[in-house]
């Protein structure tokens, strides 16, 4: 499958040779898990196995739940109760998958920060990462959806706030919204339509992870350097590689278990710490809470959202030109929508040559800055829109904005990159040993 | 971590008098010690069943806990009460049965397989959730880390509400109000529900407004949560058993790359 030359399956006895020329399946998963993996990868290179362990485990105890869960506006929330109190395991399976989101979630945000750092996105990886974000984007509608589901009070707050986006469409808004909900406002119909959905979803996740896997395995993974793997020959590339099984199969797991130890911390001593205490009273459509907030996972754009106001001289300089077809509430859903466009458009967007941010001595630094800007964009978000909040929500706003559409097409052209390593062998080598002479004890780490 | 805080203690208490005592300054709640905090901490039978006394003499009279069966009372963990007890106790409440009287329903007493009836009173919460519906502390900036010190603040919330009454009353809109250090906003529209010495216990635990509201917030608690034990127990099992998988394979992984490395560092060194 993969583009870097390696040995293939080749089928031994009877059974295996009968079987291959029927449905060469074996040798498809030999290939898959055989891949010859860059020896180089840091531990940034953990997350997909966390992010496919989670899946899979969302979608595990989501049956479970889903065989106990009724969806209906007069018994969800207490059958989310029953399966609390009732169903032998409920309340671990239900904390689990409650807290599998946030997991979930971080794990997807480690991903994607180390696509952007390491380039992971540019040719000719831009298929895997156009996929990526189709996933997350579908992540963030299965989350959504899900939040709705137990028929707390944010859940139906939550609903109605971010359905009401779809109403600021102009023209067509109002017949979407209602299309959307099943009818004028967030009832019976709404929560059925979510469950299915909720329920569909994953597996849509599941098939595009698939063809995610596919794609990188076409082209090899990407490295902390950004070289590309030597394909000349099947003994150089082995000197860039190292088969994934055993190697990365046992590193990945490590990680994984380890991140496990600290999530299963969190659901058995602080399992509601992540979520809202609203949610444990029941969705009341007579009583608004004080201030409805999305989960934390959701903040960054949440806050890009509310950024906008009516006070922005650019939304108001819009809605004067577009007379008001535009307005502020649909500049900041253009602008929520737009901050995921303008980070799926990344690979055409950068346009340095070189894609490790290792030997980018600019973007270093403007990279790093994206990330403390994403921490205050996830924190502003959870402010009450008042007082300072709104300036550094703006700025902030502002900033990853300038990110994509202007730093990294700049970055290309006034950038003089770092020399990059010959080969990954030479980078290699030169960090084992740099590791070892440093610290006697051998660095369990293969590399960084 | 990002967390992200809401305050809208209001809300399900401000059903009666709306919500417009929402605005204004965030409530006192003081930082108890309760048995059950920490990784480790346990209910304490004897203070849940003080509460279940409480709950029973006072609160009951408009709240109710309706998602609790009555048959809980009875789980290892929370208060515990022995079979017949559980069942002395359920007659005490009349809950509404649709198959009686030929389909029309009528009202029976209460069985341990029932739970317990709702609210009696149209403006009081039920409270089986009230201790995972609040949250006591917030701070700072938002950002909820003190929660990781001192827990979410549910139980303590309540507490501190129950004691929280400073005496001052004032009407509004036709109801009276009555101010509470705990409540946000200050003002809220439940009367002082314990004024000392409301129950007798038969422990011979102390019946001050503190004690009692320390006692009632932790059955409320459990009422929220009654499988805090066996959450706990899960999670400290998971925790060990994925720590020694953790060395496990961080053992196996370290002699797996061990020749390559040696080899990569030889390498390195002509």
């Amino acid at each position: 499958m993969s583009g870097i030359p390696h040995d293939h399956y080749e089928p031994k006895t009877g059974g295996e040779k009968w079987l291959h020329r029927r449905l060469p399946i074996v040798g498809l998963i030999y290939d898959t898990i055989m891949i010859p993996t860059p020896k180089n990868l840091n531990w940034m290179w953990i997350w997909g196995i966390v992010l496919t362990f989670t899946l899979v485990l969302m979608i595990v105890t989501g049956i479970i739940l889903v065989m106990h869960y009724t969806p209906h506006v007069d018994h969800a929330f207490a059958s989310v109760e029953h399966i609390m109190r009732n169903v032998n395991g409920g309340h671990m399976i239900r904390y689990i998958h409650m807290n599998g989101a946030s997991l979930f979630f971080f794990a997807v945000y480690f991903h994607i920060f180390r696509g952007l750092y390491y380039g992971s996105y540019k040719e000719p990886r831009e298929v895997t990462w156009i996929i990526g974000m189709l996933i997350y984007l579908l992540m963030m509608a299965t989350a959504f959806m899900g939040y709705v589901l137990p028929w707390g009070q944010m859940s139906f707050w939550g609903a109605t706030v971010i359905t009401g986006l779809f109403g600021a469409i102009p023209f067509i808004g109002d017949t979407l919204l209602i299309w959307l909900q099943g009818g004028p406002s967030i009832d019976n119909a709404t929560l059925n339509r979510f469950f299915s959905l909720h329920y569909l979803l994953p597996f849509v996740i599941l098939g595009l992870v698939i063809v995610h896997i596919w794609a990188f395995h076409t082209t090899g993974n990407n490295n902390p350097t950004g070289v590309e793997v030597r394909r000349a020959s099947k003994e150089e590339a082995e000197r860039d590689t190292l088969p994934f099984w055993p190697y990365f199969v046992i590193k990945d797991l490590f990680a994984l278990a380890l991140i496990l130890a600290v999530f299963f911390a969190v659901v058995g001593f602080m399992p509601n710490y992540l979520g809202h205490p609203d949610n444990y009273i029941e969705a009341n459509p007579l009583v608004t809470p004080a201030h409805i907030v999305p989960e934390w996972y959701f903040l960054p754009f949440y806050a890009i959202l509310r950024a906008f106001d009516t006070e922005v001289w650019l939304v108001i300089a819009v809605d004067f030109l577009t007379a008001g077809i535009i307005d502020a509430k649909f500049f900041g859903v253009l602008a929520m929508f737009g901050a995921i466009v303008v980070l799926a458009l990344a690979p055409w967007l950068d346009t340095s040559a070189v894609r490790s941010g290792r030997y980018r001595p600019m973007f270093k630094w403007w990279f790093w800055l994206f990330v403390v800007n994403f921490v205050v964009l996830t924190w502003v978000g959870a402010r009450p829109a008042e007082g300072i909040y709104p300036y550094i929500a703006l700025i902030a706003s502002t900033y990853w904005f300038a990110y994509f559409l202007v730093i990294l097409p700049l970055l290309g052209v006034i950038e003089k990159p770092l020399t990059q390593p010959e080969t990954i062998e030479d980078d290699f080598n030169e960090h084992v040993a740099a590791a070892g002479g440093a610290k006697a004890a051998a660095d369990p780490t293969p590399a960084e | 971590m990002f967390r992200q805080l809401t305050l809208t203690a209001a809300v399900a208490l401000g059903l009666a008098t709306g919500a417009a005592h929402a605005a204004g300054k965030e409530g006192e709640v003081y930082n108890y010690d309760f048995s059950f905090e920490g990784p480790f901490g346990s209910f304490d039978q004897m203070q849940l069943q003080r509460g279940l006394q409480v709950y029973t003499e006072v609160c009951s009279a408009c709240h109710g806990l309706q998602y609790v069966p009555l048959r809980t009372l009875g789980d290892p963990g929370g208060p515990g009460l022995p079979e017949d007890q559980v069942r002395a106790y359920a007659e005490f409440y009349e809950v509404f049965d649709p198959t009686l009287f030929d389909g029309e329903g009528d009202f029976r007493p209460a069985t341990p397989n029932d739970h317990f009836p709702g609210s009696q009173l149209a403006g009081a919460p039920d409270l089986s959730l009230m201790a995972k519906g609040r949250a006591g502390f917030h701070g700072p900036y938002g950002l909820g880390l003190n929660q990781f010190f001192k827990g979410m603040g549910g139980a303590e919330y309540i507490a501190s509400l129950l004691a929280g009454y400073t005496g001052e009353e004032k009407e509004e809109a036709g109801a009276i109000l009555y101010e509470n250090k705990a409540f946000p906003g200050g003002w809220i529209s439940m009367a002082p529900p314990l004024w000392g010495d409301d129950v007798i216990y038969e422990d011979g635990a102390p019946t001050d407004v503190e004690s009692m509201s320390k006692d009632v917030a932790a059955f409320l608690m459990w009422t929220a949560e009654p499988k805090m034990m066996a959450r706990k127990q899960a999670g400290f099992t998971g925790v060990l058993m994925l720590t020694v998988l953790t060395v496990l394979l961080y053992l196996t992984n370290k002699r797996l790359w061990a020749p390559i490395k040696r080899k990569a560092k030889q390498e390195a060194a002509e």
